[in-house]
């Protein structure tokens, strides 16, 4: 459940410039030499092994052996099906919502009007205070019975739980762009305010874009909490329900979304990387 | 505010006849109409996200906090709140709390000395790598994190057998992954690496040149951390620590299905609530806890900026 | 605002306690590699005690690599760093007893004026109150007494350097050492602090080392200025020697402005333009015919002549002086001629060059690009 504060640290990494801490080549007590390497070991036993077992275990039958029985059965098991898809749609429909909401948002506050931005620093902030076990109670309660009886009322709260993050990427890729100076030279040429977004704004975004679009399908697969409180048996549910009845596969399916995240963000996180390079060297930080 | 937008209007997206902004009765009727509605057009813009965020974010809260002060029949009331205060629901608040201190802090400690471990290392590749798995574990959906877990330490789990083998089984010496502390255990895996991603940005403004004016001027390493290093740092360990605070107070998934539901934290009492397995006439309990939660995390996020805007001070 | 000269009495009185500061510094054939590049290829060099030396050259020429070799932040691969006899070899930079002050950003934020000051003297034990009368003394010195209580993030970059320098200067080093302290500022704090910190330097007479990049500065600033390309040195001598008699076609280049222009030899002698010089002594020397000259702005007269060989593409006002760029045959050669002259001379007019000094500096030719030096 850290989904949401990361992208207050995510904030705080595009804003800092690393820096290596020289090379001072002093002569340091051997002794002390080795504690990096100490650090290091502990730190990756710590995270790698359960990730091993975890995959150990899907890789595992009752009796203890090596079997794939796991894997191979999870299509064919009751509820995965409906489950999975009723997950994808859900993202899908969260990811066209909010990229819908926030590009025009963002790409407006930006340009026009710079104040709106703080208020929209703390509004995309405000998920954290305000989390999502405690978002769904006021929901189930405030939500009509027509939206509560549609399993849809789930996108509509994890486009405000997927907020921070989009507004985030979304305004380090517009602040990436030097986005006032693009659309005067547009305008200039004669170009209008469609024709700008489609041409020139849009293009310049999409690593933005796609940083945002992936964090989005990840956060609404893997959530958890508003899914199980609100009764629908979305993928991540549908993985502890079924956990009772066969715990390999269902860690096999766990091991499997878990994975899916990875590459996910493993694609965003170098996206970002690239693109606050670009940053970095267009404003001369470094 | 608005005639600024209008002017800003008029540069970037109007044609070049220019918009009045002392208005005046001279102009003719189509363009103050046309004035009118680029006034108009910041608030439009902005309305689709005020009134989703309005309707998505605020009203939900509003509801969670004004029925926390509501009884079954509807009439205002403070017994919600004092009911919250005591007894089991007191526990869950203290064990959140206690929870939400120990896996700051200790995990705090712990990502600062791996992300300074990192960061002073001289493998970009490393750093990369690291920066890469801190985002990822730090985004860990709650189930997976239980079931890695269970594979790891549960009373059959990979870990617990090879500990066997050498007699360290856990489970031997009083150790229940299904508890408390199990939980405290398994929130280590993404408060560290929160605190890692927190932290590295700060570690990194941490100038060198800091340290060599230092070291000329006499200090040796322990006085250089002792007057620089850690007064400077302090600020954004403090507001790191806030922020898995934050984050582990909150958190629910993985308690949950870690512990079915069986440890006593506010976040689980709420889910309990939401599932019916509450004490008839008390069913307004959980929206006080949520009520409790909330200035809970408010005060940290208040906090947490206070913190900030020191630590943005000095090293940017 | 600023001043150059900061000559109350508590200052006066304060420079008259200090103990003459200057260290002989020995730098012996250093050399430091860096995986495949060699950053100090056979260094050396002699600083006599109070001496201000300015280690000048081009970005990767090694100067910032000396600097730190002898504060004691690298190490070296052979050679040795020598002050007043003592080898500094296995003594860390912390003892060395140099005062550093870096190119930006090394004022501890989270301290004042006052204490960053303070700092050397706080690592070497002495009292608060002795500490605090002395950094104070010094921010006088520097012209900032009313900052003592800022923070870094509060002062100007100009102001940053000044309390950096305070500070440097606090535990009274032997050696001072300033690592391109002006770059980051803007040009009119440079010129200022520029005359503060030679000013402070000479009444101090504290041995001091600085690296830059910008000849300007070295050429104002120093005694003796080291002019440096790829770990080696290309020269060292006085701004004016460096200037007038350069020792080779870098220093030549590097060092003011100058046009290269390819000539023939005749006998020991070059025709430049048609005109026989004699070669500067102590050239480089060069294979038989491809030479250049290398000509500085004011080593010319300019003559309007309508069969001139050249003509003028570009005049720019320099104030007592106007340089003049006149093209000959492909070489565009920069000719400075006094102001009330330049006013005869129009763009397009044809004219003829003629060499006015005693002789000229020759240098092998480099290819096809003979492209005048900026």
């Amino acid at each position: 459940m850290a989904a949401l504060i990361p992208e207050i640290a995510y904030e705080e990494t595009q804003g800092g410039v690393p820096q290596v801490e020289g090379d001072p080549q002093r002569r340091r007590r051997p002794r002390l030499r080795y504690w990096r390497g100490i650090v290091l070991f502990f730190a990756g036993a710590y995270f790698l092994i359960p990730l091993y077992a975890g995959l150990r275990f899907s890789f595992e039958n009752d009796a203890g052996q090596f079997s794939l029985y796991a894997v191979k059965a999870i299509p064919s098991q009751t509820g995965f099906s409906a489950a999975f898809f009723l997950s994808l749609r859900l993202a899908a429909v969260t990811t066209v919502l909010t990229m819908v909401l926030m590009v025009p948002t963002a790409t407006y506050v930006h340009l026009k009007l710079p104040k709106m931005r703080r208020v929209l620093d703390f509004v995309t902030i405000l998920p954290i205070v305000i989390p999502p076990i405690v978002l769904i109670l006021g929901v189930l309660d405030a939500a009509p019975l027509w939206l509560r009886a549609s399993p849809y009322l789930l996108s509509l709260v994890y486009v405000i739980l997927a907020l921070p993050f989009v507004y985030r990427s979304l305004d380090a890729g517009l602040s990436a762009i030097d986005l006032k100076t693009l659309v005067e030279a547009s305008r200039s040429l004669g170009g209008k305010w469609v024709g700008t977004l489609w041409h020139v704004i849009l293009p310049n975004l999409r690593a933005a874009m796609l940083s945002a679009i992936v964090l989005t399908i990840a956060l609404v697969l893997g959530e958890f909490t508003m899914a199980s409180l609100d009764l629908w048996t979305t993928l991540p549910v549908w993985i502890y329900q079924f956990s009772q009845l066969d715990a390999h596969i269902a860690t096999a399916v766990s091991m499997l979304s878990l994975l899916g995240t990875w590459l996910l963000l493993t694609v965003i996180v170098s996206v970002d990387r690239s693109q606050s390079r670009r940053t970095r060297r267009r404003t001369g930080a470094l | 505010m608005a005639s600024d937008a209008t002017v800003n209007e008029a540069v970037a997206f109007g044609p070049a006849t220019s918009v009045s902004r002392a208005g005046g009765a001279s102009l003719p009727k189509q363009a103050r109409l046309k004035g009118l509605l680029r006034g108009v057009r910041p608030t439009l813009a902005m309305a689709p996200f005020v009134i989703y965020t309005f309707l998505g974010l605020g009203i939900p809260t509003l509801a969670v906090i004004e029925l926390a002060f509501r009884s079954e029949a509807g009439k205002l009331t403070l017994s919600n709140l004092h009911t919250v205060t005591q007894g089991t629901y007191r526990l869950g608040f203290e064990n959140s709390i206690l929870l939400a201190t120990i896996t700051a802090i200790v995990p705090g400690i712990l990502g600062l000395i791996l992300a300074y471990a990192i960061q002073t290392g001289r493998s970009g590749m490393l750093r990369r790598l690291v920066a890469t798995a801190s985002g990822v574990l730090a985004n860990f959906g709650g189930i997976n994190l239980t079931f890695i877990f269970i594979a790891t330490l549960g009373s059959t789990g990979a870990l617990t057998v090879w500990l066997n083998y050498i007699r360290l089984n856990p489970w031997h010496f009083g150790f229940n992954l299904y508890s408390f502390w199990g939980v405290a255990i398994v929130y280590c895996y993404f408060q560290i690496p929160l605190m890692v991603l927190v932290i590295t940005p700060a570690l990194g403004g941490l100038r060198p040149s800091w340290r060599e004016a230092a070291e000329n001027l006499g200090a040796s390493s322990f006085s250089y951390w002792r007057t620089v290093g850690v007064p400077v740092l302090l600020p954004s360990v403090l507001g790191g620590m806030l922020l898995l605070f934050g984050s582990g107070f909150a958190a629910y998934a993985t308690a949950d299905t870690l512990t079915a539901g069986t440890v006593t934290l506010a976040p689980i009492q709420i889910g309990e609530v939401l599932n019916g397995n509450v004490i008839s006439g008390e069913e307004n309990i959980g929206y006080a806890i949520g009520f409790g939660m909330l200035i809970v995390l408010s005060i940290t996020m208040i906090l947490y900026g206070l913190v900030r805007r020191r630590a943005s001070r000095w090293l940017h | 605002m600023t001043t150059t000269q900061n000559s109350s009495p508590i200052v006066d009185s304060f420079l008259q306690d200090l103990p003459v500061a200057g260290a002989q510094v020995e730098l012996d054939r250093l050399v430091r590699v860096f995986g495949q590049t060699r950053a100090l290829d056979g260094f050396s060099l002699t600083i006599e005690r109070g001496e201000f030396v300015a280690l000048l050259g081009p970005s990767g020429c090694g100067k910032t690599t000396a600097l730190r070799v002898l504060a004691g932040f690298e190490r070296l691969d052979s050679g040795r760093v020598v002050v007043n006899g003592q080898d500094l070899a296995r003594i860390s930079a912390q003892n060395r007893d140099m005062g550093m002050v870096f190119q930006s950003y090394s004022l501890f934020p989270n301290m004042s004026a006052l204490n960053n000051v303070a700092y050397g003297l706080r690592m070497r034990k002495q009292r608060a109150r002795q500490r605090r009368k002395k950094a104070g003394e010094l921010l006088e010195l520097v012209g900032l007494a009313d900052q003592a209580s800022k923070y870094p993030h509060q002062m100007s970059g100009g102001q940053q350097q000044r309390v950096a320098l305070a500070r440097a200067l606090a535990i009274e080093p032997r050696v001072l050492l300033l690592d391109e302290p002006l770059s980051a500022l803007d040009a009119k704090v440079r010129a200022e602090l520029r005359d503060q910190i030679r000013s402070l330097q000479q009444r101090l007479a504290i041995t001091t080392v600085f690296v830059t990049h910008d000849q300007e500065e070295a050429l104002s600033m120093a005694d003796r200025v080291c002019v440096m390309k790829a770990g080696r040195i290309e020269q060292t001598a006085t701004p004016a020697t460096l200037y007038s008699r350069p020792a080779t076609a870098f220093v030549a280049e590097f060092v003011g402005v100058s046009s290269r222009v390819p000539v023939e030899r005749s006998g020991d002698d070059v025709l430049v333009f048609g005109q026989r010089c004699p070669v500067r002594e102590g050239a480089e020397t060069t294979p038989r015919d491809s030479i250049d000259a290398l000509l500085r702005p004011e080593d010319l007269a300019i003559e309007v002549n309508r069969d001139g060989k050249g003509f003028v593409t570009h005049r720019s006002f320099l104030g007592a002086t106007t340089r003049l760029v006149v093209q000959v045959g492909e070489i565009p050669v920069r000719v400075d001629i006094r102001s009330e002259t330049a006013a005869e001379i129009e763009l397009g007019n044809h004219v003829n060059l003629r060499v006015i000094s005693r002789d000229v500096l020759v240098a092998p030719r480099i290819g096809n690009d003979l492209s005048a030096t900026s």
